[in-house]
């Protein structure tokens, strides 16, 4: 009865995101991460409006892989280059996307200004704990103990100090309406993740000021483990030492999310 | 528009404001801040965008970011600061996006003083950032001349999708003098943006900015491409003032106040019955070299000024070819020459007698 059969299309890739393969490294959580701001925008209709940011890292080549207006910032200057976008187009949806070492270190005061005038934009941190694209060094959020290419011996605190928690310092900002950690290491998670990231761009289409989403990632190649193992290890070691949660929550944010 | 007596760094602001200046985003820092404060008043009241940032780096971002949305946008500052911004600066020229910028130079190495200078040529003539590129550079002498140039600045960025420097130092920005501000023009709607910018890919394919080209064979492409632009730049906005230059034995070649200061000197001279004239080169980027040459082949000798040790002389003894001895005077730190000082090198040279400036090449 070939005529019966229905086709019922439940999962397919997202119209702000293109049909180009990724460079990424198998088993890296980019794609993922990727996936998810797809999908929100996706279901928020926004993609015609979006415009994304991209850093320098490993995902510095992601506008390959996005439907949508992009622009290529400096290391660390994704947050400044986000605020000219936005204050010139104040009706579309602005987003940058940074790893560690763009975010938390070269770009340390670009995001922690960016929160403190509250602009409205929303920011998509990947924390892997670990310069990816340079090839494994030690980052800003890398663990105490943890060997890297230029912590071999493992960071040491009293010599390299301690890492950097985003959400933490960047929830103390007035400016700030949503700042949540969530962890990309299995599928609840990864669905918790992607109903933050939702709520993150929503706050911006409200205007309710400054949005990031913190994920902890994983990096399998510069970490030296298998991609399954690197999923492990986030829950291991990086879960204890970046409590996941929600750090701020502006009260209409909160109306937001329980709205959907 | 009626002349009004006008300080510079205001008028400076006031005029891109009326040339349609969408976006400012700046940095306090002397001796240019006065352009900074006006424009905090003055774009929020016009319904624009004013920000200041926390740093110059984060200025020159958000410029850039800006820029990418096609707005006609600026920055400002002083010496210090544009260091600050040469990141950015490559980032917008590798993006060929069209972004002014008016350096009021002041006195340096380091954190200087707040002074007139001129110490800052090489840099912003020669490209500042890394990598291969040339901002057009724009050095006015006065007041009316910073705020014309403003505007033209505008007009260039747009028109070859580039970097403008006006290029100015604490004296013109901080004095006051009786200048004319331009008519205000209307500012371009957000659907006239260049069909390149970042708005949103309602539409159309999206857009995309950036100054990544990974592959060396494209971005030698690109190379060139940048090349052709400063070819079609360099035959078109060559601009310069000539002062007496037609019987003149002795050429000064000055550029902005040090030029308006030889201009006093050269008219002066002359009362003395000494054949010297003046070539002041407006456009620093680029340079007049056809013109500097063509002076060289006229006068018995050439002398540069300028308040540095000595930086666009080199282009001058570059366009002179060895044809005739290349003398410089300089003042630094933020030391201004006075006319009589330049009158004083005048007549050395007229006398066969060199120019005294400590460890002066002369050619």
């Amino acid at each position: 009865m070939p005529d019966e059969m229905v086709e019922t299309l439940i999962y397919a890739k997202p119209d702000s995101l293109t049909s180009t393969g990724t460079h990424y490294c198998p088993g890296c959580t980019h794609g993922v991460a990727h996936r998810l701001v797809a999908e929100a925008l996706q279901e928020m209709g926004v993609r015609e409006k979006t415009i994304g940011v991209a850093p320098v890292g490993c995902s510095v080549f992601m506008y390959n892989y996005f439907n949508v207006d992009f622009a290529e910032a400096a290391h660390g200057r994704a947050p400044a280059m986000a605020t000219g976008l936005k204050r010139l187009n104040p009706g579309s949806i602005v987003f940058t996307y940074q790893g560690d070492g763009d975010l938390a270190s070269i770009g340390a005061a670009e995001i922690l200004h960016a929160a403190g005038r509250g602009e409205n934009i929303t920011v998509i941190f990947i924390n892997n704990a670990i310069y990816g694209m340079t090839g494994g060094q030690m980052a800003p959020t890398t663990l105490p103990g943890q060997k890297t290419t230029s912590s071999p011996l493992g960071r040491d605190v009293e010599t390299q100090g301690f890492p950097f928690k985003m959400c933490e310092i960047l929830s103390q900002m007035e400016g700030s309406a949503y700042i949540v950690r969530r962890s990309l290491h299995d599928v609840p998670n990864i669905r918790k993740a992607k109903k933050a990231v939702r709520t993150a761009f929503e706050v911006q289409r409200q205007g309710l000021g400054f949005s990031m989403v913190e994920l902890l990632s994983s990096c399998s190649t510069n970490w030296g483990l298998t991609p399954a193992a690197a999923l492990t290890w986030i829950e291991e070691h990086m879960i204890p030492a970046f409590p996941l949660g929600d750090y701020k929550v502006h009260p209409a944010a909160a109306a937001l999310e329980k709205a959907r | 528009m009626a002349k009004e007596l006008l300080e510079g760094n205001t008028a400076f602001a006031e005029a891109a404001v009326r040339a349609g200046c969408e976006a400012y985003f700046g940095y306090p820092i002397t001796p240019q801040t006065e352009a900074l404060e006006h424009m905090s008043r003055r774009m929020p009241e016009l319904g624009r965008v004013f920000v200041q940032a926390e740093s110059e780096v984060a200025a020159i971002n958000m410029v850039y970011g800006a820029a990418c949305a096609g707005a006609r946008v600026m920055s400002s500052s002083s010496s210090p600061g544009v260091s600050l911004m040469m990141e950015g600066l490559s980032y917008i020229a590798g993006s060929e996006v069209p972004v002014v910028l008016v350096d009021i130079m002041r006195g340096g190495p380091g954190l200087g003083n707040i002074a007139p200078s001129q110490g800052d040529y090489n840099q912003i003539v020669k490209g500042g950032g890394h990598g291969d590129y040339r901002p057009i550079v724009l050095a006015p002498a006065t007041v009316q001349e910073l705020i014309d140039l403003t505007v033209l600045a505008f007009d260039l960025a747009e028109k070859y999708r580039w970097i403008v420097i006006v290029l100015a130092d604490g004296s013109l920005g901080q004095m006051m003098e009786p200048a004319e501000l331009p008519p205000m023009r209307p500012v371009r709607p957000v659907d006239k943006r260049a069909p390149w910018a970042l708005t949103g890919a309602k539409g159309r394919a999206p857009n995309l900015v950036t100054s990544i080209y990974i592959d060396p064979a494209v971005e030698e492409k690109f190379n060139f491409r940048l090349v052709a632009k400063m070819r079609k730049i360099e035959a078109a906005e060559i601009r310069l003032r000539e002062l007496s230059t037609e019987d003149a034995e002795i050429g000064i070649v000055a550029f902005g106040t040090a030029g308006r200061i030889c201009q006093t000197a050269v008219k002066a001279a002359r009362e003395e019955g000494i054949k010297v004239g003046l070539l002041r080169p407006i456009s620093l980027y680029p340079y007049p070299y056809e013109h500097v040459r063509a002076l060289s082949k006229r006068v018995k000798s050439l002398l540069v000024v300028e308040m540095n040790m000595g930086q666009m002389v080199e282009d001058v003894r570059l366009a002179a070819e060895g044809r005739v001895p290349v003398s410089f005077y300089g003042r630094m730190g933020g030391m201004v020459p006075m006319p009589d000082e330049v009158l004083e090198a005048i007549r050395k040279m007229h006398a066969g007698q060199p120019v005294e400036f400590p460890g002066a090449l002369d050619a």
